[in-house]
């Protein structure tokens, strides 16, 4: 089920919620399974005492979000490159939106590609990753 | 720093997977992946994240016998409250040179890029230290390389 760059055009985008009312026990999950155990993520208590409002998730989570909307729409095994920056927190509660932007349609080396920009926002629509993508499409 | 190695595991996928609320059969399910474009199980493309788990000195772990900055009876492990927010991060790349496959052992090494210094208003002098993870399998060749950004802050991000 993968894209295909002749049935593609600069400015196609595709749109995933790719979490909604996010909870803190999924910063746990999160923590627990990348090893990042900083208590910012996962300890109120701390976060607090730190300046914080309350707990936040791992910038690497928004990420793994953001992957989940381009890999279900690139298809398996098809990333050539992912690179994103992290613009804003993302707390508990939040619900976010990922999309990717057809940014060009082009071949090298005898693939073809796509290049994509990807913005994620929260409920607000403040951006909260931006970033871009290289994913392989069939002809 | 030293090389890591670094097994990718099927259940490790899977709970990452799971911590991303992705259901993809192709990082759960080695039947369906067989049958995908993947031919079996792989990782999802944040996963090298997870090689933290197999670095012995990764300091965001809590370690028996070592002082720990979250909370236990008191609001911090330290004696003191912590000088900065610690560290955030504020880019992350990946270049991915093939699928990463479960049932592989990478052998990850971390090298040291570029350090710069920015002033910002939501958080005071902002100190940028750029990280090169290559994660390279049984054969030396290279699955994923890894480019990360980390940001040690003067105070708490204002979040306004």
């Amino acid at each position: 089920m993968a894209l295909k760059a002749s049935q593609l055009k600069v400015g196609d985008t595709h749109t995933e919620r790719v979490c909604e009312n996010l909870s803190r026990t999924q910063l746990v999950m999160y923590a627990g399974a990348s090893g990042d155990y900083n208590p910012l993520h996962s300890d109120e208590v701390y976060s607090v005492y730190a300046g914080y409002k309350s707990v936040f998730a791992h910038g690497m989570l928004s990420m793994g979000l953001t992957g989940k909307m381009l890999t279900n729409w690139v298809g398996d095994a098809r990333l050539k490159k992912f690179g994103v920056r992290f613009t804003n927190q993302v707390w508990p509660g939040d619900t976010l939106d990922a999309k990717a932007t057809v940014a060009a349609i082009r071949q090298e080396n005898g693939e073809h590609l796509v290049d994509l920009t990807l913005s994620t926002v929260n409920q607000d629509g403040k951006e909260v990753v931006s970033g871009n993508a290289i994913a392989r499409v069939d002809p | 720093m030293p090389k890591i190695t670094f097994p990718v595991e099927a259940t490790h996928i899977m709970m990452f997977a799971r911590a991303i609320g992705d259901t993809n059969p192709v990082y759960h399910d080695a039947e369906a992946a067989k049958k995908t474009e993947a031919k079996g199980v792989i990782a999802p493309p944040t996963f090298v994240q997870a090689m933290a788990q197999f670095d012995p000195e990764y300091h965001l772990r809590p370690k028996p016998g070592q002082k720990w900055f979250g909370s236990a009876k008191g609001p911090t492990g330290l004696d003191e409250k912590p000088a900065s927010s610690g560290g955030l991060h504020a880019e992350q790349e990946y270049t991915y040179h093939r699928p990463l496959r479960a049932g592989e052992v990478l052998t990850s090494e971390v090298k040291q890029g570029k350090v710069w210094e920015k002033e910002s208003k939501r958080a005071g002098k902002l100190i940028f230290r750029e990280r090169i993870t290559e994660h390279r399998d049984a054969n030396g060749e290279l699955v994923v390389t890894a480019r990360s950004v980390g940001v040690t802050t003067e105070r708490p991000v204002d979040a306004s």
